[in-house]
């Protein structure tokens, strides 16, 4: 006898709020500063721009297969998932009380939902402070409990909060997702279509793409874009625990790396990857 | 943007507060509560300008559906009237769960 496949739920269909009750123990969900607390952006308005009611950040509390964990939920959908000085505070905020649980004995296990364009501009300096706050809260906090980051798209990752996810002890990606310090259409709009054509999707992908930054060790893990599949990988990050040396603590491996780009030829993501290689039996 | 406020009378009260939604493009947030008064207050901010006789369309509909003492707020990212029709039914339908 056989039965129908499970239905698969993409968890890029989800919103942020959706996609923290995904991921956590069934009934388990517990919302931080909830949409009635009315803790928006008070920059937005006066410039025009419409607020939402949690600034685009949702913070949950709740369970992974039983242990304490906060969820940190970027809306990639309000305002590109830009961090303002709000939304920013409240990433670093809730990294800061799971920092002061972790220092008394009681691990909270931080997983970042990052669907985001980095700074939001309208919020410029505040939202480099923010972001600034969240990557030494998770550099303070992941000698204490693995910090998980997780990119499943639509959005991707970029900017100053593409820097906090390289400091997270596990990057966990989607095929769709896509992480990078600058967007594709940033990169062209500063340096030429010749240099990147952002319309190209295979040639952005192939770049920045899920796969192509697992391949070459910039993220852990590549996943299903699927709810039960990427649940099912946050919990075995957190169950891994704290690694050995975090990835931004490399130094000389990345410099190396570096050094073997010859910068007079033009290096596309398969040639990355043939680049690197030899350094596939660190993971 | 363009920030806009609508009264209706009402005398339902609103069992749980209710929130559905998201600030993004083509979508809105609604933020269902009760209301102090037997009146339903709305307000609502928008990012297109220039559609308050629509909006006044959309919610006289609502509210001569709905007989409710609600306190409703809308952050609108330029939703069709159908999102928001849809999307005001969704809040009452949560709020009563």
């Amino acid at each position: 006898m056989t039965f129908p496949a499970r239905p698969k739920t993409r968890l890029t269909e989800l919103s942020a709020r959706e996609r923290a009750a995904a991921l956590l123990d069934s009934g388990t969900f517990r919302e931080l500063i909830g949409p009635f607390e009315r803790l928006e952006s008070p920059h937005l308005e006066l410039q025009g721009v419409v607020p939402a009611c949690d600034d685009g950040v949702v913070v949950a509390r709740g369970d992974l297969d039983g242990k304490e964990a906060v969820v940190l939920a970027v809306e990639g959908l309000f305002q590109g998932g830009g961090i303002g000085e709000v939304s920013g505070a409240k990433i670093a905020g809730a990294l800061e009380l799971a920092l002061r649980d972790a220092e008394s004995g009681h691990p909270v296990c931080p997983v970042l939902l990052l669907e985001t364009g980095g700074i939001r501009l309208q919020e410029a300096n505040l939202g480099l402070l923010a972001v600034a706050e969240i990557h030494q809260a998770i550099v303070a906090l992941r000698s204490h409990v693995p910090v998980v980051g997780v990119v499943a798209g639509m959005v991707g990752c970029f900017g100053g909060m593409a820097i906090a996810a390289g400091l997270c002890s596990h990057v966990i990606m989607t095929r769709e997702g896509r992480l990078g310090l600058n967007g594709p259409q940033v990169v062209e709009q500063e340096a030429g279509v010749a240099e990147l054509d952002s319309d190209d999707r295979r040639l952005v992908w192939e770049t920045i793409g899920g796969q192509q930054r697992v391949a070459t060790g910039v993220a852990d893990v590549l996943v299903e874009d699927d709810v039960a599949m990427i649940a099912e990988t946050v919990r075995t990050a957190c169950e891994a625990g704290v690694p050995a040396e975090n990835r931004s603590a490399q130094v000389g491996r990345y410099e190396a790396r570096l050094a073997r780009i010859d910068v007079s030829e033009p290096v596309d993501g398969p040639a990355l990857r043939a680049l690197w290689d030899d350094e596939g039996e660190e993971r | 943007m363009e920030t806009l406020t609508f009264d209706y009378p009402g005398s339902q009260p609103v069992a749980h507060h209710a929130h559905v939604g998201v600030v993004g493009s083509g979508d809105l947030e609604i933020l269902l509560g009760p209301s102090p008064d037997q009146q339903a207050h709305v307000i609502v901010r928008t990012s297109v300008d220039g559609f308050g006789e629509v909006w006044e369309a959309v919610l006289d509909r609502f509210f001569t559906r709905n007989d409710l003492a609600a306190a409703v707020e809308i952050n609108d990212s330029g939703a069709t009237p159908g999102t928001v029709a849809l999307r005001l039914a969704q809040a009452v339908e949560e709020s009563r769960s």
